[in-house]
C-alpha cells in the first residue's frame, strides 16, 4: 500500500499528495468487499462514535457515512441544523466543542459555508471529515467519483476528463479538479460563461463553455446538478435552455467516445443536466458511484481515526 | 521638566535634519536640537543607535467609542497607540452613535479628554448616519474642530451628493477622505476576487468596485477644485489612477495600510479570518503597485486602518466575520521591515509618509520635530527582531493579520505631549 496517512482531518483535496489519495483509494478498494458479504460489517471501528453534524440538508451523503461507519462497527449520532442548537445561536466552535465532550472521535461536517470544515478542525480534537462545505470542497464524492473512473478504466492518468455544470458554485468541481489533476488526468471544465469562475485554469484546467467540445475526446464526463434553487444571484440560465445548450442527451453523446463513462454526484435533475435515457443508459455509473462511496467513506473514516490515535496533541488553541 | 534624548539618530524631514543630535525637551515643548547637548535633565534618554523621530500621526484609526467599547475605547485604542509610536489618531466616525453633528463631536471631546493617551483628531461623517443620503452640517463640524470628513466603511453612491460634499468641503477648508468601494460589485464578496477565491469557494471583491469609485471621486474633486484624500488603497488600477490625477493637478492624496503592502490574497489560503478585511488583500501585482506608488510619492502615506474586533465576532465561519485587523501596535514595524529594510524607503522617505504627510494632510501641527512644536518623539531600536504574539497586544482586540511574523524595529520609548510612556519591557 503506497503512503501512510498521519492527517487527523480529510478537509479537501487540494491539500493532499498524489501519494495520499491513492492510499485513501486503495484503503477504499479492500473496504468495498465488506459491502458484499452476508454480515456486512468489520470491527475497525468498534467503540468509536461517529457524529454526522449537517447544517444543510442532505439525504444521500448523510445515508452514506453513516453506513459506512456502521460497517466500520462505530456509534453514529446525526444532528442536522434544524433540530440542534445552532438554531439558538451556538457558534459551530461551540457546537464542535460540545460534540467532542461528548468523547466523539470523528465529526463529518456538512456547511453551507466555505472553510467551516476547517475552521472546525482547527478547534477540536477529533477528527474532522468534510462533507461539503460551501463551494469549496466536496472530498469524499471527488474521491468516490475517482475511484469508481479507475475501477472502470483502470487508470486515472492520462484519461480526459469533463466537468459539466455550474463549475462557480461546485464544491464537487472544485474536490475533482484537485484530485483528477494530482492523478495526471487532463481535466477541462465546460459551463456557460457567468457559472466558470475567475482564474480557474490556474488549477491546471481546460475551460471551455461548448458542450461539444467537452464531450469531443472525454473518456468521461462528470455532469453535475444544477442547483437552481441556490441561485441567489440570478446568474443562471432559463432551465430549458439550459438543457438545450449544456444538456447530455443521446445525440451529444452519440459524437462522444462511444465508451464515454457519464458519472453525477446525485441527486439528478432529470431533463435539465442529463436525459433520463442517458442517465439509465449503458454509459451510465451514477449508481456504482453511490455504492463505491461507502467504500471511500469507510477508508477516509478508518484512516483519520487511525491517524488521531497517533497524535500526540497539543492544545488546539 | 526636562527630557534629554542624547546621540540618536535624529530625523526629521519637515527641517531638512538626518543625523546625530540631541534633543531637548523642555515643558512639553521641543526646545532645542543640537549635536551635544550637556546639561542635567529629569529624564536622560541614551539614543546611540537609535532612530529619533516624531511621533506616528495615523490619519485611519477606528477607535470604536463611543458604542462598542467591547471591541475598543479610547483608552485601550490610544495605550496601543502608545505601543507602537503613534502619537496623534485621527479617529474616524463610524461609531455608535456615527460622529454626525455637533452634539456627538461634544460627545467624543469630552471622552477624548477624559481617557485619550495620545493625540486625537476627530474625523466626522460626511452623511447623518453615514446613510448616504443627507449632507451632515460640514460647517458647523469644522467649527467644533473637525478636521476632517469621511463615510468611511461605506463609500457615497449618489454622484451629486458626493459632489455636493466636495464643494461644501473645499468651501470650509476641510479634509474629505473617501472610502472608495462601489457595493453594487462588491455586494457579497468577502475576499480579492481571482484565483484564490475560486480556490476557496468564496465570493469575490473586484479592483474595479475600488477603483470605478477612485475614477468618479477623482473626477468630482477636479469638479469641485477639492481635496480628495483616498483612503487604504489596494489596487494597482487605483494606484495609476491616483497618480494620472496628480499628474493633471487634482488635490489628490492617498493613504496605503501596511497589510496592505505586505501581504498577498494567499494569506487568506486555510480561512484565516484575520486576514479578512476590506478591501481585501490583493494579489502579488497590486501588492508591487502598491509599493511602487509609495517609493514614487504616488502614495502619501501610510494608515493602519486599525479596526477592532472581539473574538465573537472573528472566530466564526470566514463569510460570517467581520472585516478588519488591528494595526496600531505593528505599522511601525512592518513598514520598517517591509519598506526600509528591502531598500525600498529610505528612513527619512518612511517617516514623512507616517508622520509628516499625514499632519500636513490633515493640517495639524504635528509630524516634526521643529523648536517650539509639542514633543511629540518616538526613540526605534531600527534593528531589533520581534515576533507578534496575541497576548502582548495592549489593545482590547487581537485580530492582528501578523500574528507569528517575524519583524524589524522596536518603539522603545514613546513621548506624547512631553509624557514619556516607559519602555516595553524586554
Amino acid at each position: 500500500m503506497p503512503g501512510v496517512w498521519t492527517r487527523k482531518d480529510l478537509l479537501g483535496l487540494e491539500d493532499l499528495s498524489k501519494e495520499e489519495i491513492e492510499l485513501i483509494l486503495a484503503t477504499a478498494e479492500s473496504f468495498k468487499e465488506v459491502s458484499t458479504r452476508e454480515i456486512k460489517k468489520v470491527p475497525a471501528l468498534r467503540g468509536k462514535t461517529v457524529v454526522n453534524l449537517f447544517y444543510e440538508p442532505s439525504t444521500r451523503t448523510r445515508v452514506s457515512f453513516e453506513i459506512a461507519a456502521k460497517r466500520l462497527s462505530a456509534d453514529v449520532i446525526n444532528i442536522a441544523s434544524e433540530t440542534s442548537s445552532v438554531r439558538k445561536g451556538e457558534t459551530l466552535i461551540d457546537t464542535g466543542r460540545n460534540i467532542e465532550a461528548l468523547k466523539v472521535d470523528i465529526i463529518v461536517v456538512r456547511h453551507n459555508y466555505s472553510g467551516a470544515a476547517v475552521m472546525l478542525a482547527r478547534h477540536v480534537r477529533a477528527s474532522v471529515i468534510n462533507a461539503g462545505d460551501g463551494w469549496h470542497e466536496h472530498p469524499t464524492q471527488a474521491l468516490l467519483d475517482v475511484f469508481t473512473l479507475k475501477e472502470k478504466l483502470g487508470r486515472i492518468e492520462g484519461l480526459n476528463v469533463s466537468i459539466l455544470g455550474d463549475i462557480a458554485h461546485s464544491r464537487v468541481a472544485r474536490s475533482n479538479i484537485w484530485g483528477l489533476t494530482k492523478l495526471g488526468a487532463n481535466v477541462m471544465v465546460c459551463a456557460p460563461k457567468m457559472l466558470i469562475p475567475p482564474a480557474i485554469e490556474q488549477m491546471g484546467v481546460a475551460v471551455t463553455d461548448d458542450i461539444d467540445e467537452a464531450l469531443r475526446n472525454a473518456d468521461a464526463v462528470n455532469v453535475l446538478r444544477m442547483q437552481f434553487e441556490r441561485d441567489e444571484e440570478n446568474a443562471f440560465p432559463k432551465q430549458l435552455e439550459y438543457f438545450k445548450n449544456f444538456g447530455i442527451t443521446k445525440e451529444r453523446l452519440g459524437k462522444a467516445k462511444k465508451d464515454i463513462i457519464v458519472m453525477h454526484p446525485g441527486p439528478l435533475n432529470r431533463g435539465i443536466e442529463i436525459s433520463s435515457e442517458i442517465a439509465d443508459g449503458i454509459n451510465s455509473v451514477i449508481l456504482e458511484q453511490v455504492t463505491n462511496g461507502i467504500a471511500v467513506r469507510m477508508a477516509a473514516l478508518f484512516l483519520v481515526a487511525q491517524a488521531n490515535e497517533n497524535i500526540t496533541h497539543e492544545d488546539t488553541d | 521638566m526636562k527630557i534629554l534624548i542624547k546621540n540618536g539618530r535624529v530625523i526629521d524631514p519637515a527641517n531638512n535634519i538626518d543625523g546625530i543630535y540631541d534633543i531637548l525637551v523642555e515643558n512639553d515643548k521641543i526646545s532645542k536640537v543640537t549635536r551635544d547637548i550637556d546639561m542635567q535633565a529629569d529624564n536622560i534618554i541614551d539614543a546611540t543607535d537609535k532612530i529619533v523621530m516624531p511621533g506616528i500621526v495615523d490619519m485611519h484609526v477606528h477607535l470604536r467609542e463611543p458604542g462598542r467599547e467591547d471591541k475598543e475605547t479610547i483608552t485601550t485604542g490610544t495605550m496601543a497607540a502608545l505601543r507602537g509610536g503613534v502619537t496623534s489618531i485621527l479617529a474616524m466616525p463610524n461609531t455608535q452613535p456615527a460622529i454626525d453633528c455637533p452634539e456627538n463631536v461634544e460627545l467624543l471631546k469630552s471622552i477624548i479628554d477624559e481617557t485619550a493617551q495620545v493625540n486625537v483628531f476627530i474625523c466626522a461623517a460626511i452623511t447623518k448616519e453615514r446613510l448616504g443620503k443627507e449632507l451632515t452640517d460640514i460647517s458647523k463640524l469644522k467649527k467644533e474642530g473637525v478636521v476632517a470628513i469621511s463615510d468611511d466603511g461605506s463609500s457615497i453612491d449618489n454622484d451629486e451628493l458626493m459632489l455636493q460634499a466636495l464643494k461644501k468641503a473645499k468651501e470650509q477648508d476641510i479634509l474629505v477622505i473617501s472610502h472608495c468601494e462601489d457595493k453594487s460589485l462588491s455586494a457579497g464578496g468577502v475576499v480579492n476576487l481571482g484565483i484564490i477565491s475560486t480556490r476557496l469557494g468564496l465570493r469575490g471583491i473586484s479592483c474595479e468596485s475600488e477603483y470605478k469609485r477612485v475614477q468618479r471621486d477623482l473626477q468630482l474633486a477636479e469638479k469641485a477644485k477639492a481635496r480628495i484624500h483616498i483612503a487604504h488603497v489596494s489596487c494597482k488600477e487605483s494606484v495609476e489612477l491616483i497618480a494620472q490625477a496628480k499628474k493633471k493637478g487634482i488635490k489628490v492624496t492617498a493613504e496605503v495600510t501596511p497589510h496592505h503592502f505586505y501581504l498577498t490574497d494567499e494569506a487568506v489560503l486555510g480561512f484565516d479570518t484575520n486576514m479578512k478585511m476590506n478591501p481585501p488583500l490583493r494579489n502579488k501585482n497590486d501588492l508591487r503597485a502598491l509599493k511602487e506608488g509609495l517609493k514614487k510619492g504616488i502614495i502619501d502615506v501610510v494608515a493602519s486602518d486599525h479596526a477592532p474586533h472581539t473574538e465573537n465576532e472573528k472566530e466564526i465561519e470566514f463569510e460570517r466575520a467581520e472585516f478588519g485587523v488591528i494595526g496600531l501596535e505593528t505599522g511601525l514595524a512592518v513598514s520598517i521591515t517591509e519598506l526600509v529594510k528591502t531598500g525600498l524607503l529610505d528612513w527619512p522617505d518612511l517617516v514623512k509618509k507616517l508622520c509628516l504627510n499625514p499632519a500636513k494632510i490633515l493640517g495639524i501641527a504635528k509630524g516634526t520635530l521643529g523648536v517650539g512644536r509639542d514633543a511629540d518623539i518616538i526613540v526605534v531600536s531600527p534593528d531589533k527582531e520581534w515576533v507578534v504574539k496575541k497576548e502582548e497586544f495592549v489593545s482590547k482586540s487581537k485580530n492582528s493579520a501578523f500574528l507569528g511574523k517575524k519583524l524589524t524595529g522596536v518603539v522603545e520609548y514613546t513621548i506624547c505631549n512631553g509624557r514619556i510612556n516607559e519602555p516595553r519591557p524586554s
